[in-house]
């Protein structure tokens, strides 16, 4: 079984995000890391994996930089990755994304595509059910459980109210949410290993992909901020600020 | 102009997203509601009363609606010349938004907080957990497709009367298709964590799943809901419905207690319209003390308990 999984480079979220003054995009270091959302998917894949013989193919978009995050993900147990670094494609908005990964994944071939439910350095959540729509593949979506059955997969899907269970035959694509899975720490011989996995780079021009600006920003400012409020440290009585805060907002 | 709202069907009636969404559509122009769910004589009036003029009704019955959704949807703007199209932020809403802009190659703003027509569509969003406010102006050629977030807009009847109603048939969705088989209400005790007025909330600090025990005697003794922030959810100690942040829920309760948060980005832009804000942490540095109206550097385990305490003697 060919699995795909998709998974990005971030800023370090340790760090204080910026925004280029002229384009307003991310401003990205040569030192990226693997998105830690991006782990359960790449968990669920390796599990895949495992129980169908298959093989694990990362699909990543941006700056290759360091190739840190890529090697992260690499030494979990991923096979090889596939990476599409373009300076054409800065900038690019979700669809754009959806539309690259997808030409990237079709042009491998695969049975199960697997990403996370948003990015954490991102804010559209909407790649994975872009790329469904372009591969025409079902989107099994915010999947809590991950099983292969007789009739291809079934999920668990979260709800507001609970979940559902969703099948379908394969190909599918699978968008995961955190606690999926537990991910595996890569082992010493694994971070080894990934040093000389295979990772291909190609461009937007080899995918045969010609993306257009569908939106641009117009303006980005600093939302003001909430200002800190009473700071107390505790010396064992401290809950009984608490007891009147709650008091003065008529809580109890 | 007709403005295009997403609507879905939760427990036999449209999600509250979905009234949110059309109290700002009625506000730019003529509403049309594309609404997915068994509906009924009461759903219909409903969204009528909050401005709905026009509703298209589509049962998936047992099919994941998502890929039939898009298509019947997608013909209708198309046909309808559509300049706008608003969904919520409920997983449904995300499911049929992405695969609706991918096949009319319409641009996807998500995150939305406002959105104005002007000579094109603007919609105001947040980005970085809320940090910065960021304006885009999409391509006006084509429909937009705006994910709001939630509680971005108040709902509020208007006394509308009943919408004139058209039925949409399911389209033949081939290999996209999908069938939901089982269908689980997980129950929780107390106030929906969205609409509680109290949301005691839990982080990695809380030590282990046990110190959940002390949150949820705190809440149901403030009449609160319980939450959680990703780290716990992803740990495994509350499910997935807790979590509140930019990947969970977005609360605005008129309190909000944190424990145990050291209040990262993700977190913070699901909780930061809280009316107000008490955090108790060990970390004096801990950026949820930068946002708090009452901070307590101090140890969750010695003061909640002490806090629950004084509350039963109350």
């Amino acid at each position: 079984m060919n699995i795909a999984v998709c998974v990005k480079q971030i800023p370090d979220p340790a760090t204080p995000y910026e925004l280029d003054s002229e384009n307003h995009w991310i401003v990205r270091p040569n030192d990226q890391v693997l998105d830690d959302t991006d782990r359960f998917g790449i968990e669920v894949a390796l599990q895949l994996a495992e129980a169908s013989e298959g093989t694990v193919t990362l699909f990543s978009m941006g700056p290759s930089g360091s190739l840190k995050g890529i090697r992260q993900a690499l030494a979990m147990g991923a096979d090889k990755a596939v990476l599409i670094d373009d300076d054409t494609l800065k900038g690019s908005d979700a669809l754009a994304t959806a539309r690259i990964l997808s030409a990237a994944i079709a042009a491998e071939g695969f049975d199960i595509v697997i990403a996370g439910t948003e990015s954490t350095d991102g804010f559209t959540g909407a790649v994975p059910q872009m790329m469904s729509e372009i591969l025409d593949v079902p989107c099994l979506s915010f999947a809590r459980k991950v099983d292969l059955v007789d009739e291809g997969v079934a999920i668990e899907r979260q709800t507001a109210s609970g979940y559902e269970v969703v099948t379908a035959s394969l190909p599918a694509l699978l968008a995961v949410t955190a606690g999926v899975v537990e991910p595996r720490y890569p082992t010493f011989k694994g971070i080894m290993q990934a040093k000389s996995k295979p990772v291909d780079t190609k461009t937007a021009a080899d995918l045969g992909v010609e993306i257009n600006v569908e939106q641009t920003v117009a303006a980005v400012t600093n939302v003001e901020a909430r200002q800190a409020g009473t700071i107390v440290e505790d010396a064992g009585e401290a809950f009984l600020e608490i007891v009147s805060f709650l008091k003065d907002r008529k809580v109890i | 102009m007709t403005i295009w709202v997403f609507a879905e069907e939760q427990l036999g009636s449209p999600t509250d997203g979905s009234l949110e969404l059309l109290a700002k559509a009625r506000s730019l122009g003529d509403v049309s509601v594309f609404y997915v769910g068994a509906g009924s004589d009461d759903i219909w009036a409903t969204l009528g009363d909050h401005g709905a003029a026009k509703v298209h009704h589509l049962d998936p019955v047992d099919a994941l609606p998502s890929a039939g959704a898009a298509a019947a949807l997608g013909s209708l703007l198309e046909s309808d010349s559509a300049t706008v199209v608003l969904f919520g932020s409920g997983n449904t809403d995300r499911d049929v938004a992405g695969r609706l802009a991918a096949r009319l190659s319409a641009p996807l703003v998500g995150g939305a907080l406002d959105v104005a027509l002007d000579d094109g569509v603007t919609v105001i969003s947040e980005i970085l957990g809320g940090t910065k406010s960021i304006t885009t102006k999409v391509r006006n050629d084509t429909v937009a497709v705006i994910v709001t977030r939630p509680k971005a807009f108040e709902s509020e009847p208007i006394g509308g009367g009943t919408p004139e109603l058209a039925a949409v048939s399911m389209p033949d969705t081939g290999r996209s298709s999908a069938v939901i088989s089982e269908r689980h209400v997980e129950e929780r005790e107390g106030p929906a964590l969205e609409e509680a007025s109290v949301v005691v909330s839990g982080g990695r600090g809380l030590g282990s799943a046990d110190g959940f025990d002390m949150m949820r005697e705190l809440a149901g003794l403030l009449e609160g809901a319980v939450g959680g922030s990703r780290a716990v959810v992803d740990a495994g100690w509350v499910p997935y419905s807790y979590q509140v942040g930019q990947t969970g829920k977005t609360v605005k309760p008129e309190v909000y207690i944190a424990c145990g948060i050291s209040g990262a980005m993700q977190h913070v832009v699901g909780m930061k319209g809280s009316a107000s804000i008490i955090a108790i942490n060990k970390d004096p540095d801990a950026p949820i003390f930068a946002i708090a109206d009452l901070g307590i550097v101090g140890d969750v385990h010695k003061v909640v308990p002490q806090l629950i305490e004084a509350l039963k003697n109350q």
